[in-house]
């Protein structure tokens, strides 16, 4: 019973919290102090109409600011987001969006090395085996995911083979209609990927989008050959949508089953360039696929709120929307509003604090959303 | 409530993924459709060949019978729909309740269906002007001249993306089965029911489970079929048909712009059609690519629209179970209110009038759907824009225009009611490009002959006309 929060997990559940409030504390006094914070948020304190640097105790105060707009995003000059404590360090800008107009960039120093090298402890080491190469099949360009991978693959001692994939023509040639030169796209980035797999360099690890993957293992198919026979052991996906019944298509029919019985162990993650990086709970055939996503706390949150209070958890089990926090000490988010929304979930051993399930795009702006092949 | 699974290859498939059919008018799921995404189609669409082997055991007089026990079964009988029993009168009012459309228009649709598939042999044998059906099944033969014809199936299915809200339609890919081809249909998400009975039907009256898929979902599946059925039908906007222009894997049903020419000769006796205008703007509640939505004659024109209007104009909105019911309501009220904005701008452009004017508010709106009632327009010269406007609802524009002027500029015209005796008039109908369907005299522009190919001839999209030429083979000396 997902509900039920045993004596165990609360006691764990308290001690996260604790951690929680004590690093919230000194993630806001990094990001407000004249010394070390970064030059948005200490003009943004001025507008405040209460103090972060007294007035913020615990996690729960996170919720005076006001809503993080990712339109602050949009637009330069990007190096008012750097701490001034972190003055003089190599900076990365990662966007997202763009495909017209100009896109949301957020600065970066280490956090996607950091945010993936704690995933990494997550992955087990029999499928995704230490020393492997990695493919990554998905976004390339100014995108996080591209590098965190790369990052991901070196940490654990390998090297990773990339694509060219621009999401951004992707969603052009869907708004355009031009189906025909959509599925040319995605073929020539699936030809790219089989290339790399057959190319005898020791690809034992992927990332794939679910629409790659699904693309990629229908066009080894179509060569006589499989996931499993040209090497592939772990995969991990995320970056879109992700729902049980496509897991289950996946497990049951491209992957032949179950790990013990297709011998590919495949995790689903959510994430985005604001927030990093949420791992799922173990997707198993029992739970018909279930997908709870947890975030890596205390460097990110995700809470699930009421539609008409952002301020507001909902039940366990109940229906929300999606909100993120990120509190590193390169980037500050007091609470995002997700273009998400799902079910709350009970904190369980292995993560406990509260998770989200059933993800999928939050019903008031789905219609206007557009996935495309990546 | 009814729960309607996916059907893979005749194999019912649990899905993890679920959306509600609901009742137009009170919001209240009627019934829970599992969905698939486009890996599952395109992994069986791998094993479509399979669909056509299991079709090519049986002749295609076998075939055409079991279409007619199909007929019969599909318009009378108890069938297993998805987890349920279902009778006819469960069906119309499943149809009538997630669609809009009036219970007897329902009827009605059903009756058609069943009547394309009741007299198969007669429309195989119009659309494949007397061919031997065995040599579509063999691939050639010989018609008895004396020289081998070849005709080549190009596909093993015909994959459909079937419509929300046109029941109607579903006789357009009927004829896949008795041709020995299988059918992989994407279920309109409003209007799953006609694609569900008829399958259930088919199988009920012996033709293998093996021949059909039923793939429900999103833009995924639908994306599915298309690319990897070599043949597929979709039926869409105008822009969709315009984004399929050309490809011969597609055949794109789109808006009809269907109309009504009135001849100089008979145009001073415009009343004696009066009826046959009518029936042509108001049928099926003026939805189908079929019905009428512009009127051109050259003079008469106000007087025309005003009797039309005084005919269509009082028609209200009733109950779906009221038998004098004539109006289908739109379900996404977002598209009623849509398109209420783009006749209001139809009718600010100087020479166009709404006859209908005094009968009353059209936009209808109601919790959960909305309607629009009945409008004809008066447009003075066919440059105004609502003469080349189709609406989904009885809205008909009469448009003045000189005889020597109509025939280059009424546009695309899917059916063509040219009501006429003169000769040269009915010559230029005949050369005029923009015509699909030509009727030459009083026929409603609702009224089909099946007999006659609609949109494209079906046997010539799944099968090609081809050379194949034989000689012995020499025997081989000891």
């Amino acid at each position: 019973m997902a509900n039920v929060i045993s004596d165990d997990v609360s006691k764990q559940s308290s001690a996260a919290l604790d951690g929680l409030n004590e690093h919230t504390l000194k993630t806001v006094h990094w990001h407000f102090s004249d010394e070390t914070g970064s030059p948005f948020w200490l003009e943004k304190k001025s507008s405040l109409n209460f103090d972060p640097l007294t007035d913020v105790k615990s996690f729960e105060d996170l919720k005076k600011f006001p809503e993080f707009e990712d339109e602050w995003l949009r637009g330069g000059p990007v190096d008012r987001w750097v701490p001034k404590g972190h003055a003089g360090k190599p900076v990365y800008v990662f966007e997202t969006g763009g495909t017209t107009g100009i896109p949301k960039s957020r600065m970066v120093i280490e956090d996607h090395w950091k945010d993936y090298e704690l995933f990494s402890d997550t992955l087990p080491d029999e499928h995704f085996p230490k020393g492997a190469n990695w493919l990554m099949l998905g976004p390339s360009g100014p995108r996080r995911l591209r590098l965190a991978v790369e990052h991901l693959a070196q940490h654990r001692g390998g090297m990773c083979f990339c694509i060219d994939l621009d999401p951004r023509w992707v969603v052009k040639l869907i708004k355009k209609g031009w189906m025909e030169h959509l599925e040319e796209y995605k073929k020539h980035c699936i030809d790219q990927a089989v290339t790399v797999l057959t190319a005898g360099h020791d690809v034992q690890c992927m990332f794939a989008t679910p629409k790659l993957l699904e693309s990629l293992g229908e066009a080894l198919e179509d060569k006589g050959t499989s996931l499993q026979e040209v090497g592939i052991k772990g995969i991990f996906s995320g970056g879109t949508e992700f729902t049980p019944q496509w897991t289950r298509f996946c497990v049951e029919e491209m992957l032949g089953g179950p790990v013990e019985e297709g011998g590919i162990y495949m995790t689903p993650t959510y994430g985005n360039t604001l927030m990093g990086l949420a791992c799922s709970k173990p997707v198993t055939p029992a739970d018909n696929y279930k997908i709870s996503y947890y975030a890596p706390q205390p460097r990110a949150v995700t809470e699930v709120v009421k539609f008409d209070d952002y301020n507001q958890v909902v039940g366990y089990g109940e229906t929300g929307r999606v909100k993120l926090y990120t509190l590193t000490d390169e980037f500050f988010v007091p609470g995002f509003m997700e273009r998400d929304e799902g079910e709350r979930e009970a904190p369980f051993e292995m993560y406990p604090w509260d998770g989200v399930s059933g993800v999928r795009p939050f019903h008031e702006i789905a219609t206007a959303t557009t996935v495309g092949v990546y | 409530m009814i729960t309607l699974s996916p059907l893979r290859w005749g194999k019912p498939y649990e899905s993890l993924e679920h959306h509600d059919v609901v009742h137009f008018d009170t919001g209240e799921p009627i019934a829970k459709i599992g969905n698939v995404g486009g890996g599952i189609v395109g992994r069986d669409m791998k094993q479509a060949h399979k669909a056509r082997q299991a079709l090519l055991q049986f002749s295609t007089d076998d075939l055409i019978e079991k279409c007619k026990r199909a007929a019969v079964l599909f318009e009378s009988a108890d069938l297993t729909v998805g987890d349920s029993v279902q009778s006819v009168d469960d069906f119309v009012h499943q149809q009538s309740a997630s669609t809009g459309l009036p219970e007897h228009m329902c009827r009605g649709n059903m009756s058609k269906n069943s009547f394309v598939l009741s007299n198969m042999d007669q429309i195989l044998e119009c659309l494949t002007r007397g061919l031997d059906l065995s040599i579509l099944s063999k691939g050639f033969g010989d018609e008895g001249r004396g020289v081998t014809v070849s005709y080549q199936a190009q596909t093993p299915v015909l994959g459909a993306i079937l419509p929300n809200n046109s029941p109607g339609v579903h006789t357009l890919w009927l004829p896949a089965i008795p041709l020995q081809i299988g059918l992989a249909l994407k279920p309109g998400s409003q209007e799953p029911w006609t694609p569900y009975r008829m399958v259930s039907a088919f199988i009920e009256a012996g033709v293998p489970a093996t021949a059909f898929g039923l793939y429900p979902g999103g833009h995924d599946a639908g994306g599915a079929i298309m690319t990897k059925a070599p043949r597929s039908m979709i039926f869409g906007s105008a822009q969709t048909v315009a984004q399929h222009e050309g490809n011969p894997r597609v055949q794109a049903h789109g808006p009809g712009w269907s109309k009504i020419i009135i001849g100089d000769d008979v145009v001073d006796d415009w009343e004696d059609y009066l009826d046959v205008m009518v029936e042509s703007v108001l049928s099926n509640s003026g939805r189908s690519c079929i019905n009428c939505s512009g009127i051109w004659a050259s003079r008469h024109t106000r007087e025309i629209a005003a009797a039309i209007a005084d005919r269509i104009g009082p028609v209200d909105v009733l109950p779906p179970g009221d038998p004098d019911a004539a109006l289908a309501a739109f379900t996404v009220p977002a598209m009623a209110t849509g398109t209420w904005g783009m006749v209001q701008q139809d009718l600010a452009e100087s020479g166009v009038e709404d006859m209908t004017a005094s009968f009353g508010e059209k936009l209808i709106e109601r919790d959960h759907c909305a309607y629009l009632r009945p409008m004809v327009v008066h447009a003075n010269s066919p440059d105004r824009a609502v003469a080349m406007k189709e609406y989904m609802f009885p809205f008909v524009s009469v448009v003045e225009c000189s005889q020597a002027e109509t025939l280059r500029r009424i546009g695309p015209t899917l059916v063509g009611t040219v009501l006429t005796a003169d000769q040269q008039l009915i010559d230029a109908a005949g050369m005029c490009v923009d015509i699909d369907r030509l009727n030459i005299g009083p026929i409603p522009t609702n009224r089909l002959d099946w007999l006659q190919p609609h949109e494209g001839n079906i046997i010539e999209f799944l099968f090609r006309s081809r050379a194949y030429q034989m000689a012995e083979m020499p025997v081989a000396t000891a």
